[in-house]
C-alpha cells in the first residue's frame, strides 16, 4: 500500500473535509456574520472537488475499499452540482428567514463529503462510514431552523427512523460478513461464486436491502419521508430530495450490482416488489396532497421506484438508465424547488398548492418553470423526463420484466394527474395575490438553468446518455 | 439536401418565441395586437411553404421526399424527416386550417391573447412534426408533446367544465400513448434501430409480437382516433374548447389516429393487421351506427358534431382496415375533406356562438332570414357532412364502402346505413337551427357574416366543393404510396420466416 497514492486517488474528499474544516474555524472565530463569505467558499470548495474528482484518473485506495471508477464520477458530478446549488438556495432562505448561520454550509459540506464516500465505497465498512457521515449531517440539517417546532420534529423523526434503518442494515452487513467471511465487495462476489448463496447470507440481504431502502425512502420503508419533506427548511428538503437520494441510490446500485451479482435472482425479486410498491405509493398517495412540499415527497418515492426498476433489470442497460435517470431527476427537482423557495407572501413562506393559483398572470415566467418542471417528472415530451422514463422502460423489456414495465407506465399516468394539478392551478385558476419579488439572483440563474435543461436535454442527450454508458460498463466489468 | 420540412415544421415556434419577446413590454392592447399578426403571419407563410412543398413532391414515386438525416442519439435513433403520398397532404391540410384557426380566434379571445397565439404555434409545430417524423422516438415526442399545448387551450379558454375536460382529454389520450411507448422501446430491442424507413422495409417482427404490439399502437391510436368505446372524452373537449380549439381537434389531431394506422400497424404489423381487421371492422360499424344515433338526440352544436366526427372516424378505420388500395385511399381522402369539413363546422358553429354565446339548439331559428350567407356556406358544409356528391365528403365515403364491400359485403351494408343516418341528423340540425321563422327575440338583430368570417368560410366553401368535383390532385399523390403501401402489406404477409435479426442491416442502410 502506497499512502501518497491512496490519498492522490481520496484528494476531490480530503480538500471537502480540510476544507469543512477551516471554514467551520472561520465560522468560530468571526461568528454568523462570516455567513455570506463562507457560502461562497463552500461553493467553490465543492466546485474544487468536483473538478478533482473529473480529473484524477481511477485508481482505488485502502486496499480496495475506496475506488474511484466512472460510475463514481458521475455519481459525485450530480450530488456536487447538486450540493453547490442548494448551498446558494440556503443562503437566500436563511438570509430571507433572517436566520443566516455559518454553520449551514459546512454541515452540507460534511454530508457531501459523506456521499462522495457512500458512491465510492467498495467494502461495507466504508459504505457505512460514508453513510453516517451523510446521515448525521442530515439529522441536524433538517431540524435547522430549532425556533420551529415542526423543523425540529422532522429532525428527530429523521433521526430515530434513519437510526433504525442504519441498525438493519449493519445487522445485514454482520450477517453478510459472518456467511462469507469478507467485507470487500469483489471478495463477496467471488465467494458466492465458488460457494453459492446461503439462506443466511440471504437473511444478511434483505436486511441490508431493507436498510438501504430506507434512505432511499422506497415502500415499505417511506413513510418518513413526507413529514421530513413537510418539517424541513426547503432548501434542505431540496438537499434530501437531490444529492442524498442519489448519493443512496448510487450506493444501493453498487453495493447490490458488485457483491452479489450470484444472487441476482434473490436481490432481483425484492427489488421488483419495493420498485412495484413505490411507484404504486408515489401516485396514488400524491393525488390527495395540498402541500406542495409533502407532494414532491410522494413524488419522489414514485420517482425512486422508476430508478429501481433500471436496477431490477440488472444489466448495463439498466444502470445506465439508473443514472441518467438520477441526473435528470436531480437537476428536476433543484429547479422545482428553487421555484418552490419562490414562493413568499408577506415575507412568509407559503406551501399550499392552492397558493400557486394564477401564477401564471402574476409571474409568468415563474410559472412557466415551474410547470415545465412538473410536466418533465410527469414524463411528458418534449421535456427532459420522457427520455430518462424511455431508458428505464427500455431495460426493463430487455430484462423481461414485461409486467413491471407495464404497470409503471400505468402508474406514469396516475401520476401525471398530480402533476398536471399543479399546472391546472397554475394556468387555470383565478390569480391569488402575487408572491412577494424576492426570489434572488442566484435562486433565479439555478430555475433558469435548470429550466433551460429541461428542454436543452432532449437535443443533447448523446453526452450524458455516453457517460452513463460508460460509468455502467466500469461497473459491472 | 433541402430542409424544407424542418423549415417547415419549426418556422411556427419562432413566430412563438417572437410574440413572447414582443409581450416582455407594452401595453396589453398592442401586445395583443402584435400576438394575433405575427401569429397569422407564421401561418400563412408556413401555409405557403407547405404549398411548395406539394408543388415539388413527386407523387409518381412512393419514396420518402425531402429526407433530412442528422446524428441525434446513438444507436439508430436519429432526426430523420420526410413525407410520402401519406403523409403529405396532412402536412397541407395543418398548413390549411392554422391561419383560419388564428382568424377565428381573432375577436373571440380576449384574454391572454399572446399566450394563447403562443399556443397555437406550438401545437402547429408540434402537429407538422408527426406527420413529418420518419424516426419512431420522434415521432412519440411530437406525438405526445401535441397534448401540453391542447391542454391548456381547452383548460384555459374553454368553456365552464373546460377543467374537466381538459384532464379527461389529457389522460386518455395518455394512456393510450404510453402503452404506444412500451411498443417503440421493445420495437428498438427487437431492431436495433427505432428509424421507421428501415424497420418497414426490413424488420419483420413474430407473430406473437406483432400481436402485443399491434394492440400498443391500437390503443394510442383508437383513443386519438377516437373508435367506439373510447371515444368519450371527445364530445367532452369539443364542447369545452374555444371554436378554434375544436378545429384542431377535429381537423388534425383525429387524423394522427388514422395517419398512424397507416404509417405503423399495416406496414409493420401486417399479419396482426389482418387478424385484428374483423375487431376493427365491429368497433367501426358500432361508431358508424351507434354515434350517429346519439347525434341525432344532441341538444348541443358542438356534441353533435363531435359524435358525427366519430361516426366519420368510423369510416376511415373501416376504410383503411380493408387493405384494399380503394379502402385506404378513400380514408386518407375521408381524413382530408373531415379535416375541412369538421373544421369549418365548428367555425360556423362559433360564429353563431360569438353572437349569442350559446350553443344550444333550441336557441336558434329562423337565421335564413337575417343571415342569408351563412345559412348558404352552413348548407354546403352540411351536405358535405353528409357525403352527398359533388363536395369532398362523398369521394372518401365511397371509396371507403367500395373498400369494404371488396373484403365484406355485410360490412359495406351495415356502413352504407351510417350514411342515412348521418343524413338525418345533419339535416335535422340544419332544419331546427336555419329554417322556420325567426320568432325569437334575441335573434331579432343578429348580423349576417362580417369580412373577417367570410374571408374564413368562404375558402373552405371552395375546397370543400373543388374536393368533390375534382379529386384527381389528391389521388395523383396519394396513389403510388397507397399502393405501395398495399404491397408492402402483402409482401409481410408472405413472409413466413422468423424474425431475423435486422440490427446489422440497420447499421448498414441507417447512414
Amino acid at each position: 500500500m502506497n499512502l501518497a497514492h491512496d490519498l492522490y486517488v481520496l484528494l476531490p474528499e480530503l480538500v471537502l473535509a480540510v476544507g469543512a474544516m477551516v471554514l467551520l474555524l472561520i465560522g468560530a472565530v468571526r461568528g454568523d456574520k462570516s455567513a455570506n463569505a463562507i457560502t461562497i467558499l463552500a461553493v467553490i470548495l465543492i466546485a474544487v472537488s468536483a473538478y478533482l474528482s473529473m480529473t484524477i484518473g481511477d485508481g482505488s485506495a485502502f486496499h480496495g475499499a475506496f475506488v474511484m471508477d466512472s460510475f463514481a464520477r458521475f455519481s459525485k458530478a450530480v450530488i456536487l452540482w447538486s450540493s453547490a446549488a442548494c448551498v446558494l438556495l440556503a443562503h437566500r432562505f436563511f438570509d430571507l428567514e433572517k436566520n443566516a448561520r455559518f454553520e449551514l454550509p459546512v454541515l452540507v459540506i460534511i454530508a457531501s463529503l459523506g456521499m462522495s464516500l457512500m458512491v465510492s465505497a467498495s467494502n461495507f465498512i466504508a459504505l457505512y462510514m460514508g453513510l453516517e457521515l451523510q446521515s448525521l449531517a442530515l439529522y441536524v440539517l433538517a431540524a435547522f431552523n430549532r425556533d420551529s417546532v415542526r423543523s425540529s420534529e422532522a429532525g428527530l423523526k429523521y433521526f430515530l427512523l434513519g437510526s433504525l434503518s442504519s441498525g438493519m442494515m449493519l445487522y445485514g452487513i454482520s450477517l453478510i460478513y459472518g456467511f462469507t467471511g469478507s467485507l470487500d465487495f469483489h471478495v463477496v462476489a467471488g465467494i458466492i461464486g465458488s460457494a453459492g448463496v446461503s439462506t443466511g447470507l440471504i437473511f444478511g440481504l434483505v436486511f441490508l436491502l431493507a436498510g438501504l431502502a430506507f434512505k432511499i425512502s422506497a415502500v415499505p420503508f417511506h413513510m418518513w419521508t413526507p413529514d421530513v419533506y413537510e418539517g424541513a427548511p426547503t432548501p434542505i428538503t431540496a438537499y434530501l430530495a437531490t444529492a442524498s437520494k442519489v448519493a443512496s441510490l448510487a450506493m444501493v446500485v453498487r453495493a447490490v450490482v458488485v457483491p452479489f451479482p450470484g444472487a441476482f435472482h434473490q436481490w432481483q425479486q425484492i427489488v421488483v416488489a419495493i420498485s412495484a410498491l413505490s411507484m404504486a405509493l408515489g401516485a396514488f398517495a400524491a393525488i390527495g396532497q395540498t402541500n406542495i412540499k409533502r407532494l414532491m415527497a410522494y413524488s419522489s418515492i414514485g420517482h425512486m421506484g422508476y430508478a429501481l426498476l433500471g436496477l431490477a433489470a440488472g444489466s448495463p442497460r439498466g444502470i445506465q438508465a439508473v443514472l441518467f435517470y438520477l441526473a435528470f431527476y436531480s437537476f428536476t427537482n433543484i429547479g422545482i424547488f428553487a421555484c418552490i423557495q419562490a414562493m413568499r407572501r408577506a415575507g412568509r413562506a407559503v406551501e399550499d398548492i392552492y397558493d400557486l393559483a394564477g401564477l401564471a398572470r402574476t409571474q409568468p415566467a415563474l410559472a412557466f418553470a415551474f410547470s415545465a418542471m412538473m410536466l418533465s417528472l410527469a414524463g411528458l415530451p418534449p421535456v427532459a423526463g420522457i427520455v430518462a422514463k424511455a431508458l428505464i422502460f427500455l431495460a426493463a423489456l430487455d430484462a423481461h420484466l414485461y409486467a413491471l414495465a407495464i404497470f409503471g407506465v400505468l402508474t406514469s399516468v396516475v401520476a401525471a394527474y398530480y402533476y398536471l394539478r399543479i399546472v391546472k392551478v397554475i394556468y387555470f385558476d383565478e390569480a391569488a395575490a402575487p408572491f412577494d419579488r424576492t426570489i434572488g439572483w442566484s435562486v433565479g440563474v439555478i430555475a433558469a438553468i435548470t429550466t433551460i435543461m429541461t428542454f436543452g436535454f432532449v437535443i443533447r442527450i448523446d453526452v450524458l446518455f455516453d457517460y452513463a454508458d460508460l460509468a455502467a460498463r466500469n461497473l459491472l466489468k | 439536401m433541402s430542409h424544407l420540412l424542418s423549415i417547415i415544421v419549426f418556422l411556427p415556434l419562432v413566430g412563438a418565441t417572437l410574440i413572447l419577446l414582443l409581450a416582455m413590454r407594452g401595453s396589453k392592447q398592442a401586445v395583443a395586437g402584435n400576438a394575433r399578426w405575427i401569429a397569422l403571419a407564421f401561418t400563412i407563410a408556413d401555409f405557403i411553404l407547405t404549398l411548395v412543398l406539394w408543388a415539388k413532391f413527386d407523387g409518381t414515386s412512393a419514396q420518402f421526399q425531402f429526407v433530412e438525416h442528422a446524428a441525434w442519439l446513438t444507436n439508430g435513433i436519429s432526426y430523420h424527416m420526410g413525407v410520402d403520398g401519406i403523409s403529405m397532404l396532412f402536412v397541407v391540410l395543418t398548413g390549411l386550417l392554422m391561419p383560419f384557426c388564428i382568424l377565428a380566434s381573432w375577436e373571440s379571445i380576449e384574454t391572454r391573447v399572446a399566450e394563447y397565439m403562443v399556443a397555437f404555434l406550438v401545437l402547429e409545430t408540434l402537429m407538422m412534426g408527426v406527420f413529418t417524423s420518419l424516426d419512431l422516438f420522434l415521432f412519440y415526442l411530437f406525438f405526445e408533446g401535441g397534448l401540453i399545448p391542447m391542454f391548456l387551450i381547452i383548460g384555459v379558454w374553454g368553456g365552464k367544465r373546460r377543467v374537466y375536460a381538459s384532464y379527461k382529454f389529457f389522460l386518455y389520450t395518455l394512456l393510450g400513448s404510453v402503452l404506444m411507448l412500451l411498443a417503440i422501446l421493445a420495437m428498438y430491442l427487437q431492431t436495433g434501430t427505432t428509424d421507421i424507413e428501415t424497420i418497414i422495409n426490413t424488420a419483420h417482427f413474430p407473430v406473437w409480437m406483432q400481436t402485443w404490439m399491434w394492440l400498443a399502437f391500437f390503443a394510442s391510436f383508437a383513443v386519438k382516433m377516437p373508435m367506439w368505446p373510447v371515444h368519450t372524452w371527445l364530445p367532452d373537449a369539443h364542447v369545452e374548447a374555444p371554436t378554434a380549439g375544436s378545429v384542431i381537434l377535429a381537423g388534425i389531431l383525429l387524423k394522427m389516429g388514422g395517419y398512424g394506422f397507416l404509417r405503423f400497424s399495416l406496414p409493420m404489423f401486417a399479419s396482426a393487421s389482418v387478424t385484428f381487421a374483423p375487431l376493427v371492422f365491429v368497433l367501426s360499424i358500432v361508431a358508424i351506427i351507434a354515434t350517429s344515433l346519439i347525434a341525432l338526440a344532441q341538444e348541443d352544436m358542438k356534441k353533435l358534431i363531435a359524435y358525427s366526427s366519430v361516426a366519420h372516424m368510423g369510416f376511415v378505420t373501416m376504410g383503411i382496415f380493408s387493405l384494399t388500395h380503394q379502402g385506404i385511399e378513400g380514408g386518407i381522402f375521408q381524413m382530408l375533406s373531415h379535416g375541412v369539413v369538421s373544421g369549418a363546422l365548428f367555425l360556423c358553429v362559433g360564429v353563431v356562438y360569438d353572437r349569442m354565446h350559446t350553443r344550444e339548439i333550441a336557441a336558434y331559428g329562423g337565421l335564413v332570414n337575417r343571415m342569408p350567407m351563412y345559412a348558404a356556406c352552413f348548407m354546403v358544409f352540411t351536405l358535405a357532412n353528409v357525403g352527398l356528391p359533388g363536395t369532398g365528403g362523398f369521394v372518401g365515403e365511397f371509396l371507403t364502402m367500395l373498400g369494404a364491400f371488396i373484403h365484406n359485403t355485410w360490412v359495406a351494408i351495415f356502413a352504407a346505413t351510417g350514411v342515412i343516418l348521418s343524413a338525418a341528423y345533419a339535416l335535422y340540425l340544419y332544419w331546427r337551427v336555419i329554417f322556420g321563422e325567426l320568432v325569437k327575440p334575441a335573434l331579432q338583430t343578429i348580423k349576417d357574416l362580417s369580412l373577417r368570417e367570410v374571408a374564413i368560410l368562404a375558402p373552405l366553401v371552395v375546397i370543400t366543393i373543388a374536393m368533390g368535383i375534382y379529386p384527381k390532385p389528391i389521388f395523383d399523390v396519394t396513389s403510388a404510396s397507397v399502393a405501395n403501401l398495399v404491397e408492402q402489406n402483402h409482401a409481410a404477409m408472405a413472409y413466413g420466416h422468423p424474425p431475423s435479426k435486422v440490427a446489422a442491416l440497420a447499421r448498414g442502410a441507417g447512414r
